[in-house]
């Protein structure tokens, strides 16, 4: 078991190093510039932009992301149940595991209408 | 290695260190101090978008440290909620109360002069005890850990993960009441 | 084998941490990550003891996926919080929300 997490540990320093490498090979390669005029645009050759980046959002986002943020939750308890469920039902426990979860989705998916209802999920 | 003296103690600790420095150790090292370093970049960071992004850093040091004591499924799930959906919600958050970016709001108290003895304070009560208490606790070794934490879920703890659906749900209710735009006195 | 002390010292460390972020931030979203931070460490505690006590009970992991539950459901209704001052007053300083304050 210590050895997968050895590969993890390989994977992680792997993928730190080629992002580190590729922008150090880019800041060697690349042409010294000054940053004026259309150089110093977010972008070189496309649209440009109309104010500053930091304007403010829709709430509406925000509201997105706390839904988000619920049903992600609800898979940190979905998982492990997904996986004891066959034991449980060799224990002879599989439908009282079974409607245990369907009632704890069905109680999240009120609060997925309540939004619904409330015309929050509009995208207007 | 016997604590009685903290100051025999903390002179065996450092020896000890010296001596079975494993490649378990090191790896604690390194990520604990990735953990405190970027933890502390969170609290002193003068634009609290830098110090969010800093935020994602210590999630993934903890997530490694649950590595280290073999919570995988743990570990997963701080990866999974903390960085996947909490980072992101206070993203969204900073985004909507968007005048924090200007630069002449001042986001940190100057009362940091009161808060480091308080906070010393603490931490000098807290590693004492730490240091202090004999604890005599030896790991055993661990094997996977989803199916047990299943089974817990499915048995004993029933009612509070019931619970937590439900402590979820008022959380939906609450934040959407809070959060929702009011079309009738908001004009933009 | 690593030893028990070095976890709780890097808890205590990391819940020091985040007092000092409470205390000394003047933003709301900042003292909320450095809440955040407090309970991280509370859930290392957590899951160092349930490795050194009860390697296969785990109820400390149990209790840490209740936390991170809680800590998602603080975390929305607190930002919605934060939103809804700022919606309304237009700043979400602490220092300056005094309306209550009578």
């Amino acid at each position: 078991m210590q050895n997968n997490y050895a590969y993890i540990a390989l994977f992680a320093t792997i993928g730190v190093a080629f992002t580190v490498a590729t922008m150090w090979v880019s800041w060697v390669v690349r042409p010294t510039h000054k940053r004026t005029g259309s150089k110093a645009e977010p972008y070189e050759c496309g649209e440009l932009p109309i104010g500053n980046a930091w304007r403010q959002f829709k709430a509406g986002y925000y509201i997105f992301a706390l839904l988000f943020v619920v049903f992600d939750v609800e898979v940190a308890f979905i998982f492990p149940w997904a996986r004891v469920l066959r034991d449980m039902k060799s224990a002879g426990l599989g439908l009282f595991a079974f409607f245990e979860m369907m009632v704890f989705i069905a109680i999240l998916l009120v609060g997925l209408a309540y939004a619904w209802r409330k015309g929050v999920l509009k995208w207007d | 290695m016997p604590f009685d003296l903290h100051s025999i103690n903390l002179f065996d600790m450092g020896k000890q260190f010296v001596f079975t420095l494993t490649l378990q150790k090191i790896s604690f090292l390194a990520v604990a101090f990735m953990t405190f370093a970027s933890a502390v970049a969170v609290v002193t960071m003068k634009n609290i978008f830098h110090s969010l992004l800093f935020l994602v850093l210590t999630f993934l040091g903890v997530a490694g440290i649950y590595l280290l004591l073999s919570a995988d499924f743990l570990a997963a799930v701080q990866v999974l909620v903390y960085i996947g959906a909490i980072t992101v919600l206070i993203m969204f958050a900073l985004m909507l109360t968007s005048k924090l970016m200007a630069k002449r709001v001042s986001q940190t108290m100057e009362q940091w002069i009161v808060a480091l003895p308080v906070t010393l304070g603490i931490l000098v009560v807290l590693i004492r005890l730490v240091v202090l208490n004999p604890w005599g606790m030896k790991a055993a070794p661990a094997g996977p850990t989803t199916g047990i934490i299943g089974t817990s879920l499915m048995t004993k703890y029933l009612l509070p993960f019931e619970l937590a659906s439900i402590v979820l749900l008022v959380a939906v209710v609450g934040a959407i009441l809070l959060a929702k735009e009011d079309k009738s006195d908001d004009p933009s | 084998m690593i030893p028990l002390e070095w976890y709780l010292a890097l808890a205590a460390v990391l819940f020091c941490t985040g007092i000092f972020g409470v205390l000394t931030r003047r933003n709301a979203i900042g003292i909320l990550m450095g809440i955040e931070l407090m309970l991280n460490a509370a859930n290392i505690n957590l899951v160092a003891f349930a490795r050194y006590m009860h390697p296969t009970i785990l109820t400390g992991h149990i209790f840490a996926i209740f936390v991170i539950t809680i800590a998602a459901a603080e975390a929305a209704v607190g930002l919605a919080i934060i939103i809804s001052i700022y919606r309304n007053i237009e700043l979400i300083n602490v220092d300056k929300i005094n309306v209550m304050k009578w």
